[in-house]
């Protein structure tokens, strides 16, 4: 690794692994606590946030297990420092329930899942996509969360970057959704410099403890978020509360406004959330909607689709959840069909299903070492035309 | 005239849920009488509990305070303490909570010596969810997942603090408020890992199923078997209906992990230079 | 071994024993008893009342006899007692 010590933040051009470039984006973003368990392919982001959050001041603790390192990371967001855990699949379960209490007291945190081949133990070291549901359905009871799906080394610094920032302003723990290959592959990165890389903080309140109500939305259905120590003395459950975090085990009027609450303040500001990418879609006849490491290789197959006369396009999603159903309904009326590649037996698919409605909808599954090849999807693109 | 400790409480959360006769509320007193002794700055105390009847001590305490999932309030407070030092980090939670699901986390914090104070409210029993039996429910005893007594041996609860490496290790049980109060002070001011056991009466439930009906007979019981002992071999401090050793276990001087990280984080930086 | 005293300790006029006034909010009482059952000179017992709980909240017997000693503010489970001292300077 480069002699990065007592540097804060990096910058310029590097070339750096994806999970290092995670790291680095978190620290960006003024990530100042890591608490992780050892896990392929995600432990580098672990190794390297333990060599460099010292550097910068911040604290490292590798916790017992994932559930503990969940449970430590809201701990440390709720005493005002911006945290981040980082796992694979079967940590990602262990700490679905506590990312269920972050979801609950609204707390602002980041969880890394560079997904490997499941189910189970599965495949340490072997790239997929088939924790894509589990992000947004994972823990029981109803609520909405935010994930993001980066496809190069650049994007792991990047939407890292990006997700604290959404977690900030939503008070929601937000997901980064890498897999194995964009985890582990070295690519450049560009790094700007710390002054030009936007950072938000969580909102604060301008009432005085006597006034303050720990749970009370603002405008845009987030309340804002005090700190311990802050003299609020305010308490927060992961039971149904009230606005004043009072629990309310049996009022139904609680339990609907509260949990309303909580999905609508994603829903209702998805628009200001979702992004995709758009590669030649706007006179597109067949679309492929495709994330992650196999989004390079759709590119690839589009343009060589272009190359052979078929006017094919890319629609690539960044942010998975909450999913840009009026951006993909849009893409649909417009095309004759689409094809979804997924290393999976079929997730995201479904969702496109749903949104294209009438338009066909061709599922392409990979599972194993490699994402599909440009000639597999190039074929699939090519099996729309005969229709 | 207002109670003496009315200021430590969130006045319009009282009276609590607790049973008649529950050692939950005498354990919040004399919490409530040690922060005030101490003259502790209430801003900076954060009170962390899990999940139990004793866990819902965090929504009665006037300070900062969080209720997290079953087991996980001494993780959760891991977070809150190494990211601000300042803070005292108070974990108040049950025998079930602590040791059962939680277990795990109880033994690396202790490793670890964080500088937590842990307050466990042992009832031998799982009041909330109804009466079930729980890792520190004594042989025989009667719950209502084991009907016809239990087969499990029990936990020693001092002795897996003192032996998973707590500076700190002391039991009382309800009926010793004023003990009970110092300890708290004094783990409140020690440096590590702080564990205090509370045996602490369930009158309605665990009460009730093994012939102890009415909660005085619960403390008398404390009265007639408790035994101080200070500085005895935990090893040999079983809870038996025979006996129950209190005093303290443990006092010893040992880094703790923030003293180790703020030092290793100062060389890291000064070497950076 | 315990201390037996056949006679005054010396310093016995100095030393003031303080009498305590005792406060019940009676509608916090849940009725376990411990105050009355454990109060080392008896000054309380159950009284004929109900309050708003249907319970039996305790009542001074005999006040005289309290001296501070701050057991029942320290174990009642629902701060529903707690002793003050009395002020003692025309003679209690």
């Amino acid at each position: 690794m480069s002699d990065d010590r007592g540097k804060g933040a990096l910058s310029g051009k590097r070339f750096m692994m994806g999970d290092v470039a995670c790291a680095e984006g978190a620290l960006a973003a003024g990530c100042r606590f890591f608490a992780g368990y050892p896990i392929t392919p995600a432990t580098e982001i672990a190794e390297r946030m333990a060599q460099r959050l010292p550097q910068v001041g911040g604290v490292y603790i590798q916790m017992e297990d994932e559930i503990g390192s969940m449970a430590a990371i809201i701990g440390a967001s709720y005493a005002g420092v911006k945290s981040m855990t980082a796992t694979s699949g079967p940590g990602f379960s262990l700490m679905m329930e506590n990312i269920g209490l972050a979801v609950m007291t609204e707390t602002p945190c980041v969880v890394v899942n560079v997904m490997r081949a499941g189910p189970s133990t599965g495949q340490p070291t072997m790239p997929g996509q088939q924790d894509v549901m589990q992000a947004r359905w994972g823990s029981h009871g109803d609520y909405e969360i935010i994930a993001l799906a980066p496809s190069s080394v650049q994007e792991m610094f990047d939407l890292t970057v990006e997700a604290f920032n959404l977690a900030e302003t939503y008070r929601v723990p937000v997901m980064v959704l890498a897999d194995e290959i964009v985890g582990h592959m070295w690519e450049r990165v560009n790094i700007p410099s710390a002054e030009s890389i936007k950072v938000v903080n969580r909102r604060k309140p301008t009432a005085s403890p006597e006034e303050y109500t720990p749970f009370r939305p603002g405008d845009n259905l987030v309340p804002p978020m005090v700190c311990f120590g802050e003299g609020y003395h305010f308490h927060a459950t992961g039971l149904t509360h009230d606005e004043r975090g009072r629990p309310q085990t049996e009022s139904a009027e609680a339990q609907q406004k509260l949990v309303q609450r909580l999905c609508d303040k994603i829903r209702r500001n998805a628009d200001k959330i979702f992004r995709v990418e758009k590669t030649m879609l706007e006179d597109a006849e067949v679309a492929v909607v495709a994330y992650g490491i196999v989004s390079r290789a759709a590119l690839s197959a589009v343009r060589r689709a272009r190359a052979t006369g078929i006017k094919a396009g890319l629609f690539r999603l960044i942010t998975l959840w909450p999913f840009p159903e009026k951006e993909v309904a849009h893409v649909a009326r417009k095309v004759k069909a689409i094809v979804v590649p997924e290393m999976n037996c079929g997730q995201m698919v479904r969702e496109v299903e749903r949104a294209a409605k009438e338009t066909p909808v061709i599922f392409l599954s990979k599972l194993g070492e490699e994402p599909h090849k440009p000639s597999e999807i190039l074929e699939a693109i090519r099996g729309t035309q005969k229709r | 005239m207002e109670h003496p400790y009315e200021k430590f409480l969130r006045r319009e959360r009282i009276p609590h849920i607790w049973c008649e006769g529950c050692g939950n509320g005498i354990i919040l007193g004399c919490f409530a009488r040690a922060l005030d002794e101490l003259k502790m700055d209430l801003d900076k105390v954060v009170v962390v509990s899990g999940i139990g009847c004793i866990g819902r001590v965090s929504g009665y305490t006037n300070t900062d305070s969080y209720h997290t999932t079953h087991g996980r309030p001494i993780a959760f407070a891991t977070g809150v303490k190494l990211a601000n030092p300042e803070l005292k980090v108070v974990v108040i939670s049950g025998d079930g909570d602590l040791f059962a699901i939680g277990g795990n986390h109880f033994i690396h914090a202790a490793r670890r010596n964080m500088d937590l104070q842990v307050i466990c409210a042992n009832n031998f029993i799982y009041g909330m969810t109804g009466g079930q039996h729980g890792p520190t429910t004594p042989i025989d005893a009667r719950t209502t997942t084991t009907p016809y007594g239990n087969i499990e041996h029990t936990f020693n609860l001092v002795h897996l603090a003192a032996a998973c490496g707590a500076v700190y290790v002391a039991r009382w049980t309800a009926l010793h408020v004023r003990r009970l109060t110092e300890s708290i002070k004094k783990a409140l001011q020690k440096e590590g890992f702080s564990f205090i056991e509370v045996v602490s009466p369930c009158p309605e439930i665990f009460g009730r199923y093994n012939k102890m009906e009415t909660s005085i007979k619960m403390m008398q019981w404390f009265r007639e078997v408790s035994e101080v002992r200070h500085f005895s071999d935990p090893a040999k401090a079983d809870i038996t209906p025979q006996k129950i050793v209190v005093g303290e276990f443990v006092d010893a001087e040992k880094p703790s992990y923030s003293r180790l990280l703020k030092e290793m984080t100062a060389k890291v930086q000064t070497q950076a230079q | 071994m315990p201390v037996r005293t056949w006679r005054k300790p010396l310093d016995a006029e100095k030393i003031k024993v303080p009498k305590g006034e005792v406060y019940i909010i009676k509608n916090r009482c849940k009725g376990c008893g411990f105050c009355i059952e454990f109060c080392p000179k008896e000054v309380l017992e159950e009284s004929k009342e109900i309050n708003e709980r249907g319970i039996h909240p305790p009542k001074v017997r005999d006040e005289d006899k309290c001296a501070l000693c701050g057991f029942c503010t320290a174990v009642c489970p629902d701060f529903a007692i707690f002793t003050v001292e009395k002020n003692c300077d025309g003679g209690c």
